[in-house]
């Protein structure tokens, strides 16, 4: 169609010098005539010294200026103002009377507790133990769960086969395996760490394969493209970039190790069993006591919120943040 | 020879075929431009060069060692620093740790990103985004270099600022480029010889060769567009009812 009007070749006609002919280092970029530049059909720009200023000058212009971090104060003191008011709202329903005191006891029979349970040591017990134990079968729980979820989000009949079973098994409570661990192991440390792992892996697991789901299938057609083998394709490409979902599962599946634990111990009480927060909450139940059930009540939820606070949120800000996926956020 | 296309088709299950008997072969150290309209299946016919994808009928011949590619947006990993990114590519190629340090900040050099070695994917600009997705592919040191219209994402004032980037990087490095765009401009600007693929299904239809003259005079390079862009029209217009 030669009789065809062309809008894109609109300096057919016009016989505009263009810039210098790149590639020669002692082209003279400041005379004035070497400037008449014809972007997008010829070089538009006189050599690589001229190419490299425009560059950086662009990048500096695209780029955004660095922020300095500061400390928000609000981080801090919204939380704690939100504790304050809990604990008076408790105290003023407490003082109304509706209930007999030693059914419901106000924030300072519970601190006069803790001092007492302080003082005999059973308080330091009770944490010591149940943390030690929650973080090493949390940790053990870390160690098996990975490469199995590694291995079921890379391998499709496997993940056929198996997937529904570890979803299954997140679902089911880990409590259930409480009478089972009792006649299997007795009363030990073994019963309290089976029921642990049960409820810690399969969370471990199904988080890793959801935070595998989720990588863009770009990633993977680059490693091929770059030669990874399958091998390095799980070790160096899919795991950091599944990192975001696996560290959520890895969250849950702290939540499930330290839940699971405290229902272990509840139920499992006595033999070689140590004293724990569960064990601490049981012995309550059966003094009759609230201020001790209230006392274990609010450690184990203390112990919660310190290894989110201190653990696990300093873990997954720094992770977004590196990837640029903080901003935004109500973090 | 490095890349010898012959009577190649593809055809995705029992759909109409994507490529038709493409013939088409590249020379060492060439700098071809494979212009199209949508649907004309460039993108399969460059994965299929690369080895993402494997063709339905006839034969190829690619290097041995495989293509570097590089894709339309940068697809770097966000995990890793610019400089790390580049590393892993040099690091899955089997090139020691000492060397790939060097390497590295030598083609970071090579893009005019010295200085933005450290920062992270989501801290640099498109057009830098794009450099250190270059620097990679060149960190792969094949032959062949596959670019799947790695501009098309970008404003024109650093799109024409990577042209220029890229022709230097091409004549330093003396790579074999097949560049894929439906951009005619870009085409000319860049190939030295212009390919056209039709439409569904996707063939070789013309070829243009592109002068060192067309590099300079603006008037002459686009009486060059002004032809390719009417027979890429004619080729749309076939498919009008």
């Amino acid at each position: 169609m030669p009789n065809n009007p062309t809008p894109l070749a609109e300096p057919v006609e016009s016989p505009i010098s263009t810039s210098s002919i790149s590639g020669q280092a002692g082209s003279n970029t400041g005379e004035p005539e070497s400037r008449k530049v014809h972007a997008a059909l010829t070089r538009s720009s006189t050599g690589n010294e001229d190419l490299r200023e425009l560059e950086s000058g662009l990048d500096s212009l695209q780029s955004d200026a660095a922020r300095a971090a500061r400390i928000d104060w609000s981080r801090i003191l919204l939380p704690v103002a939100a504790l304050v008011v809990l604990v008076l709202a408790w105290q003023f329903y407490v003082s109304l009377g509706f209930k007999r005191r030693d059914l419901v006891p106000g924030p300072l029979d519970v601190l006069g507790q803790f001092g007492t349970l302080w003082a005999d040591g059973s308080l330091q017990e009770a944490v010591w133990t149940s943390l030690q134990r929650g973080i090493v079968g949390f940790l053990i729980s870390v160690v098996i769960a990975t490469p199995i979820g590694l291995l079921l989000a890379q391998v499709a009949p496997l993940r056929r086969a198996f997937g529904p079973l570890i979803s299954g098994l997140q679902v089911l409570p880990s409590v259930a395996w409480v009478p089972a661990a009792i006649i299997w192991f007795g009363l030990t440390d073994a019963t309290v760490y089976f029921v642990v792992f049960m409820g810690a892996i399969p969370s471990i697991i199904n988080g890793l394969i959801s935070g595998v789901d989720q990588i863009p299938p770009q990633y993977r057609s680059v490693g091929t493209v770059l030669g990874a083998n399958r091998v390095q394709m799980a070790l160096q490409i899919v795991l950091p970039a599944a990192l975001p979902g696996y560290l959520s599962g890895l969250k849950q599946g702290w939540a499930f190790s330290w839940r699971s634990l405290m229902a272990a111990e509840i139920i499992a009480v006595g033999g070689t069993i140590g004293f724990g927060l569960g064990s601490m909450l049981n012995q309550g139940r059966d003094l009759a006591d609230m201020t001790i059930v209230m006392s274990a009540i609010l450690l184990i939820l203390a112990v919660g919120i310190l290894i989110e606070l201190l653990v696990f949120a300093p873990i997954e800000k720094r992770l977004l943040r590196r990837r640029g996926l903080l901003a935004g956020s109500t973090r | 020879m490095p890349v010898v296309l012959e009577n190649l088709g593809k055809r995705f299950g029992d759909g109409a075929p994507v490529l038709d008997d493409v013939n088409a072969s590249i020379a060492q150290g060439e700098f071809v431009a494979l212009l199209g309209a949508s649907g004309c299946g460039k993108s399969t016919l460059l994965n299929i060069m690369a080895g993402l994808e494997l063709p339905t009928s006839g034969a190829l011949e690619v290097p041995s060692d495989g293509a570097a590619f590089m894709f339309q947006d940068a697809a770097l990993f966000p995990w890793l620093t610019a400089r790390e990114n580049i590393e892993l590519a040099l690091k899955l190629r089997g090139v020691g740790k000492s060397e790939r340090r060097t390497k590295a900040n030598e083609l970071l050099d090579l893009v005019h990103l010295g200085g933005a070695g450290d920062k992270r994917p989501h801290e640099l600009s498109g057009g830098m985004r794009q450099r250190v997705s270059l620097a990679r592919s060149l960190a792969q040191d094949r032959q062949l270099l596959l670019m799947d219209e790695p501009f098309a994402a970008l404003d024109a004032i650093t799109r024409d600022l990577l042209h220029d980037e890229l022709e230097r990087i091409w004549k330093e490095t003396g790579r074999t480029i097949v560049f894929v765009t439906h951009n005619v401009r870009e085409a000319v600007r860049l190939g030295q010889r212009v390919l056209l693929l039709s439409s569904r299904p996707g063939r070789v239809v013309q070829e243009w060769n592109v002068t060192e003259e067309h590099r300079t005079d603006a008037g002459l390079a686009g009486q060059l567009t002004g032809v390719i862009t009417a027979r890429l029209r004619e080729e749309i217009r076939r498919h009008a009812k």
